[in-house]
């Protein structure tokens, strides 16, 4: 089952935290990179910038806009694309990834379905 | 031969994937490191793929590729000695036999009767997950590439490949050998190994035709070694039944999916499409089969749909005959799965009121209480009991919850149809 967790953080807040600090949390973020890449499970890892550009239609046409989160602190900062056994493997892969922000889990749709 | 002449790539390929699993047989039994055995096999087949084409196939093409396969793993164990040599200051300590490289053999090996098995059996070992274990069947027993073997799980190549490489690895040092596991844990091996086919055959069955063609190959590829277990194996009930339940399910195959991707009920299958030929195949064995041996799952299974197969209209189908079958099911191997399909069979008979009370135990069980197809059942039984209300709420609920774009679609069909 593929999987995608989602890590929203932010970015703001990280600012604040110590050079090391950072760094520790980072090392454990390249420990799953590692670990999960060795085992075959990973199939796309990526960190996002923190420039964001919001596009929607306007009178039927798309167009920049502030965008829609208002002061929402926290975004979008990274994504892992897995391929695992289970939600419960998924799971245990996106727990380190959670510090000092939130992990979301979302299945990846398959085209393949059985018939009832 | 000569280089005119040239031979059909495809012809080379299927050669080649025939001869794979011999050859790595041939190797993993001289060699005790499994690992390194298939990587030299590997290269082995990759240069035939790129010289046979042009040169011609050899006389002795296994042989051919046993020879290569054994120089290749040869020059292996000789370049990590000397680099254990340089590395290791104490290399003097090494026993003698660690110096000790078998002469690459240039004679053909011949293959023996229980190689295929005994090679599925390492590759469905219980040290690996059951997707490692599913990755390295299709490549060692298969002798499909990590390339189709990505293409057909949709995965990029170099995930397939690291997956692959840790099985190998993994099997390796949890102190496997190419040899048939003794007698007393047979039985438990070969339940491993025809899950890993049953998945194998699903993951290629379930797929929609048309958007990708590599998926259905893996459902060909299942049925194909699991004949090949059933010529070693043809006292094992178990595995003539499971051979049965994934042709007489694969013989619905061209009638499960219209031009547009979407998802056929078997109720409203145009039975004609079936393959007749291939259902008469699975009938024969469930029907030699199940007076002989112990009953199990997948014999059951298989007389299912052996019953559904043998309707010609839907509204011919034997629904007293399913339910007891199901019956039988639920208490030589009870899971939610089994009790949703014997409420649905439960309802034909009897109404669906009595399938909506066989369903009641499910609605606190942790395994089902999230799952989509609980919720598309109940929705389905509702609907036939005229409560459209909840129907379409049960139905709507189980689109949301299933994870397949196919049945997605068909689920808020359902529920868009009752208004």
């Amino acid at each position: 089952m593929k999987y995608m967790i989602l890590i929203h953080s932010d970015m703001q807040f990280w600012q604040t935290l110590p050079e090391e600090e950072v760094n520790r949390v980072l090392g454990n973020h390249y420990t799953t990179i590692n670990e999960t890449k060795a085992s075959g499970e990973l199939i796309r890892v990526e960190g996002l910038g923190n420039d964001r550009t919001f596009i929607e239609f306007r009178d039927g046409t798309p167009a920049v806009t502030d965008g829609p989160f208002g002061e929402v602190k926290e975004q979008l900062a990274g994504l892992f694309l897995v391929d695992v056994d289970s939600l419960d493997r998924a799971t245990e892969i996106a727990g380190p990834l959670s510090e000092y922000g939130v992990v979301e889990i979302r299945p990846i749709m398959e085209d393949a379905g059985t018939e009832m | 031969m000569t280089p005119d002449d040239t031979l059909p790539q495809r012809d080379v390929e299927d050669l080649l994937r025939e001869l794979a699993p011999q050859v790595l047989a041939a190797l993993a039994r001289r060699n005790s490191q499994f690992d390194s055995a298939e990587d030299a096999v590997q290269e082995a087949l990759l240069s035939a793929s790129q010289q046979w084409p042009t040169d011609g196939i050899p006389t002795n093409p296994r042989g051919w590729l046993i020879t290569v396969a054994q120089r290749r793993l040869t020059d292996q164990l000789r370049s990590d000695v000397a680099r254990q040599r340089r590395e290791s200051a104490a290399a003097a300590l090494l026993p003698p036999e660690a110096w000790h490289i078998p002469a690459p053999e240039v004679e053909d090996v011949e293959p023996q009767a229980d190689d295929a098995l005994t090679l599925l059996f390492l590759c469905c070992h219980p040290s690996l997950s059951p997707a490692s274990q599913l990755a390295l069947t299709l490549r060692a027993v298969g002798g499909l590439t990590t390339a189709q073997i990505a293409a057909a799980f949709l995965v990029p190549e170099t995930t397939m490949a690291q997956r692959i490489s840790r099985a190998k690895t993994t099997v390796t040092s949890a102190g496997a050998r190419f040899e048939m596991p003794p007698d007393a844990e047979v039985p438990d091996r070969l339940r491993v190994v025809l899950h890993v086919l049953y998945l194998m055959f699903n993951e290629g069955y379930t797929a929609s035709s048309g958007a990708d063609l590599q998926r259905p190959e893996l459902a060909a590829e299942a049925i194909r070694i699991t004949r090949d277990v059933r010529a070693r194996l043809p006292e094992d009930a178990e595995v003539a039944g499971l051979l049965a339940l994934m042709l007489l399910t694969d013989a619905r195959r061209p009638a499960r999916i219209d031009a547009d991707g979407n998802l056929i009920p078997l109720a409203e299958q145009d039975r004609t499409r079936w393959d007749q030929g291939v259902i008469r195949e699975g009938v024969d064995i469930i029907t030699a089969t199940l007076p002989r041996g112990t009953i199990g799952p997948y014999q059951l299974q298989a007389a299912i749909a052996a019953v559904h197969d043998e309707a010609p209209r839907a509204e011919d189908t034997d629904w007293r005959e399913i339910v007891e079958l199901y019956r039988l099911l639920e208490r030589v191997s009870p899971n939610p799965m089994v009790t949703l399909n014997h409420a649905v069979a439960a309802a034909m008979v009897d109404g669906p009121a009595a399938g909506l009370d066989i369903l009641k135990p499910l609605e606190t069980d942790e395994r089902m209480a999230r799952h989509h197809r609980l919720e598309a059942v109940r929705g389905h039984l509702l609907e036939m009991a005229g409560d459209t209300e909840p129907a379409r709420t049960a139905y709507r609920l189980a689109a949301q919850r299933t994870t397949s774009l196919p049945e997605r679609r068909y689920l808020e069909g359902r529920a868009a149809r009752l208004g």
